[in-house]
């Protein structure tokens, strides 16, 4: 049989879709592009990112290489200009003539520029390709003032192109309000709110009518309503028409309104010719969106290749940014369809709608509106794509008070789509299950869900774990892809094999390079069995950031400084030290919410200057920077206090000395507090000890931040030697077995026999294992040195303290600007533009 | 990367001395009448090629700090660990393996006995 050649005109993303799906078939097919552009397929939805800084380039699907790889013959910047239905030829601009026997066309469109007197001046400028970009580029050098005609989803990123360029942005609706085909009007509203308060201002119900020359570089808009607005540029976004005219000149059916008119089989009239992407119109309808066009793209392959696909139309529901502003739309916005309910929760003081549309059963989810939170929006596109039955209170889907209640995986339809960049569904998923696919990895590798957009990626990940959990596989839990272990099982295998650095443990019990998962996590075990200095030779390199420097990164990459402050007790010496050093080296100060003093902005090469200061004066280092014991907070206890009954600041004191610098699988935090009242706030703490008249009732696994956990009460008046006694125990037994960043929360939570069997060690050694955890922690204790203080005395750990190695000169990525009496990080509209020199 | 296309040159960056195996330093590339621009350069001693240069800038985290990162490797590439947000850079390549879409400036860089040439 002889090589079936397809000829595809068009070379935008459905067209480099549709090559790249064929290709990889399994069929004898010589495949050649012809693209008018002059470049190779590229992203047109993500357009405006170049305006913030991206290249050009950057948005290329492919490359010409790639092509020929996949024995795809390309012609580039030569658009084919005639069609040949009887010969069964198309001819290019160049005159270059091509055989098929199968055309795709794939032309696409071209932006819609309403017929105004003058919309034809040199200043009036389209937007759709990188040509069209650089056009708006130079237009924009020295304006002021960009107007975007068109107040819909492409117009809204125009817009956002125009602000990032600097101008004073105006956006031109001829309806009533923005995005009028997916929002409603109140939403439309919403959204109009949030976008001028971006700074865009938003006309709608205008009918330009002329477009007038004033001088050489402004123009005048004219509206049928007789007002008018003065602009530097224009540029046309109202929608799309169609690239036909190919069609039309070799009399193939298309709408009167445009487009070439295509069955779900994506074939034409002339069953040798498809038809894609937006210059398609199906069941009288063109889709402007590339999701269906890659519907399309895939439908006409598996045609050609003798599949049955079919193209059924697709769903326009849609979730996006605009401007900052999370927008989303399902199904029946409008609320067309006969007796449909609308549930709408307006709330204006979040900038945020939110609207479901129900059927009159009050059972289906129709469609729905959302702006500035879209956090709901794939739970009710499933419940809308999936018929699924809605609970008996709707409204409660879009509620903020009830949570957002997360359709569970598995209450979901095979049918259901996960993802819908690529259009997978929980039936490709299980299939791939079944074929083998053991892990997440493996299911996005083979299905490609959750590669696009990435939104699926909590349901798929727990879908994958139901699913492989329901076939009895045991989940992988390697801390990463080098060490096949847990953290407890490297601390063990450690700690029987005395290996003392990275290297060992690589050699001994994984494979490669590893990384900055493995590295870290190490380097913690490490330190909770031998406790070397940080900056030891053969540990600095798998220290993060903050543990090779010995401060805190920040998001400049500036550094802060904590010392430590025990109990939060400190003289006024040494406070005036503190106020000294920030004044000196001009750092930002912050009192933290542990009782101590939090220095920014502080560069590299400042750090050793600064410690030498804070340790002449006595400080040492507070760990802030460390998976480490951070502060023991106090109240001030019966010392000063009418209500204390012990002296907590003395204890904190004692304890935060004691267990300074041990480091554990994540931070430790601990408080004392003198009596019941707990001003300390102990029991929001990893262990906290509150006073009671005949000793301290020890609580532990309290956490505050994102999950709050009440600390659980583990023993009761307890003298100081037990307190201490049992502290030790259950820190070491914490630091041998949690999992990597698992704060004690979650560890206790997760301790098979939880509080109780935790008892059973700590107090009663069920495991025999006691003194040996006491042991350790003696070790750990007596070995305890000021990190900072060794460092500042050795010449070769203070080199790493540099800027950079061979220059003095300033970083000129780091700016400040003044706030409230101090400096703090520029925003990114305050910096010089300096990023350009590194780009 | 656009404008006026210059001849890359070889530039005395710093000494092999100042490097730290297994990890990046910022090495600053001056040159007359250019901007200044910070380096990292990883010495990965096992290595073929031993020493890496990146762009210093992490377009992610939209600060200098690439070369206070972490190395290794993934899926078979080496990269570096942004220390900002953990995204990570094909060391060769520059490519991010998080988002094919971003990458950063990759230099050719090599020893001269001991000093650390680059080629920009």
């Amino acid at each position: 049989m002889s090589v079936l050649k397809v000829v595809v005109v068009g070379n935008g993303m459905v067209g480099h879709h549709f090559v790249t799906t064929l290709a990889k078939k399994d069929l004898d097919v010589e495949i050649i592009v012809l693209g008018e552009e002059p470049r190779i397929a590229y992203d047109r939805v993500h357009l405006s990112e170049v305006f913030a800084g991206r290249e050009a380039s950057d948005l290329a699907l492919a490359s010409l290489d790639t092509y020929a790889e996949l024995g795809i013959t390309t012609r580039l910047g030569d658009p084919v200009v005639s069609l040949d239905r009887e010969t069964k030829v198309v001819v290019t601009q160049s005159g270059a003539r091509f055989n098929y026997d199968m055309l795709v066309l794939a032309t696409g469109s071209y932006p819609f520029v309403p017929q105004v007197p003058g919309a034809d001046h040199p200043r009036c400028l389209e937007y759709r390709t990188i040509e069209d970009l650089e056009a708006i580029k130079s237009a924009a050098l020295g304006s002021k003032r960009g107007v975007v005609v068109g107040g819909g989803l492409l117009g809204l990123e125009c817009a956002n192109a125009l602000q990032n360029l600097g101008l004073d942005t105006h956006v031109v609706e001829f309806a009533p309000g923005l995005m009028s085909v997916q929002l409603d009007a109140p939403g439309s509203q919403q959204l109009r709110t949030r976008i001028e308060g971006l700074g865009i201002t938003v006309h709608t119900s205008k009918n330009t009518t002329n477009i007038k020359s004033v001088g050489s570089k402004s123009l005048r808009m004219e509206f049928a309503d007789d007002s008018s607005l003065n602009t530097d540029l224009i540029v046309f976004s109202a929608g799309i028409r169609p690239r036909d005219e190919l069609a039309k000149a070799s009399d193939l059916v298309t709408g009167e309104r445009g487009g070439i008119v295509i069955n779900e089989h994506c074939i034409t009239s002339d069953p040798s010719i498809y038809a894609i992407g937006e210059c398609a119109l199906h069941e009288g309808r063109v889709y402007g969106l590339v999701a269906p066009g890659y519907r399309m793209a895939e439908t006409a392959a598996d045609r050609i290749a003798g599949g049955s696909a079919c193209f059924t139309g697709a769903d326009m529901s849609t979730k996006l940014k605009l401007l900052g502003v999370d927008v989303g739309s399902i199904g029946d916005a409008h609320a067309q369809t006969v007796g449909a309910q609308v549930c709408a929760l307006s709330d204006e003081q979040a900038g945020t709608y939110k609207k479901i549309v129900i059927s009159s059963d009050g059972k289906k989810l129709l469609g729905a509106v959302l702006i500035g939170d879209c956090d709901n929006y794939d739970t009710l596109l499933q419940y809308q794509q999936n018929d699924i039955a809605l609970p008996d209170t709707p409204v409660s889907l879009i509620t903020p008070a009830s949570g957002t209640p997360l359709l569970a995986a598995n209450a979901l339809p095979k049918t259901a789509t996960i993802c819908s960049c690529h259009n997978v569904t929980k039936g490709c998923i299980i299939d791939a299950i079944e074929a083998g696919c053991g892990s997440l990895a493996d299911v996005k590798a083979n299905t490609a869900a959750s590669t696009g957009c990435g939104g699926c990626a909590t349901m798929l990940k727990s879908l994958v774990d139901d699913e492989l959990a329901a076939r009895g596989v045991v989940i992988d839990k390697s801390i990463c892809e080098h060490f096949p272990h847990t953290r407890q099982e490297l601390f063990h295998i450690a700690k029987i094999n005395s290996l003392q650095s990275f290297e060992d443990m690589i050699t001994h019990a994984g494979t490669g390079k590893g990384c900055d998962i493995c590295k870290p996590a190490i380097a913690s075990i490490m330190a909770s069995l031998w406790n070397d200095h940080i900056l030891k030779p053969s540990l600095v390199s798998q220290q993060d950031t903050n543990d090779t420097f010995m401060a805190n990164m920040q998001k400049d990459g500036t550094y802060s400084v904590v010392p430590r402050i025990p109990g939060g007790e400190i003289t006024p010496e040494k406070l005036i030290v503190l106020g000294e050093v920030g004044k000196k080296y001009d750092l930002y100060t912050k009192i933290t919410g542990a009782q101590r003093v939090d220095l920014f902005g502080a560069q590299l090469h400042q750090l050793p200057d600064i410690w030498r200061e804070l340790t002449d004066a006595g400080f040492e280092t507070g760990h802030a920077y460390g998976k480490a014991l951070r502060t023991v907070k106090s109240c001030v206890g019966s010392t000063w206090c009418r209500y204390g009954v012990q002296d907590s600041v003395g204890m904190a004191i004692l304890i935060e000395s004691r267990y300074k610098g041990l480091r554990a699988p994540h931070k430790i935090k601990s408080a004392v507090s003198g009596c019941t009242r707990e001003c300390a706030e102990a029991q929001s703490k990893d262990f906290g000890v509150i006073a009671t008249e005949n000793g301290w009732n020890l609580y532990v696994g309290g956490n505050g931040g994102m999950r709050p956990r009440h600390a659980d009460l583990f023993a009761t008046d307890l003298d100081d030697a037990t307190l201490i006694r049992y502290i030790d125990r259950y820190l070491m037994f914490y630091v041998r077995t949690a999992d990597r960043l698992q704060r004690t929360s979650t560890w206790l939570d997760s301790l098979e026999g939880g509080l109780d069997y935790l008892k059973e060690v700590v107090i009663d050694d069920s495991l025999g294992i006691a003194a040996e955890l006491e042991e350790q922690m003696s070790h750990l204790v007596n070995t305890y040195q000021c990190e900072w203080k060794t460092a500042l005395g050795d010449p070769e750990m203070l080199k790493r303290f540099r800027r950079f190695v061979n220059s003095d000169g300033n970083d000129k990525g780091v700016q400040f600007v003044r706030e409230r009496g101090q400096k703090r990080p520029a925003r990114d509209d305050e910096r010089d533009d300096v990023i350009a020199v590194a780009s | 990367m656009t404008g006026v296309e210059t001849k890359p040159n070889w530039y005395r960056l710093c000494y092999v001395d100042d490097l730290v195996p297994q990890s990046g330093v910022c090495a600053l590339l001056e040159r007359a009448g250019e901007e200044d621009q910070q380096i990292a350069v990883f010495y990965l001693p096992e290595e073929r090629e031993q020493l890496f240069a990146l762009g210093n800038y992490d377009p992610v985290g939209k600060a200098f700090v690439l070369s206070r990162g972490i190395v290794g490797d993934l899926q078979g590439h080496l990269v570096v660990a942004s220390p900002l947000y953990k995204q990570h850079f094909d060391l060769r390549t520059g490519r991010c393996l998080e988002d094919q879409s971003i990458s950063v400036p990759v230099y050719q860089v090599r020893l001269a006995d001991d000093r650390v040439e680059i080629c920009a």
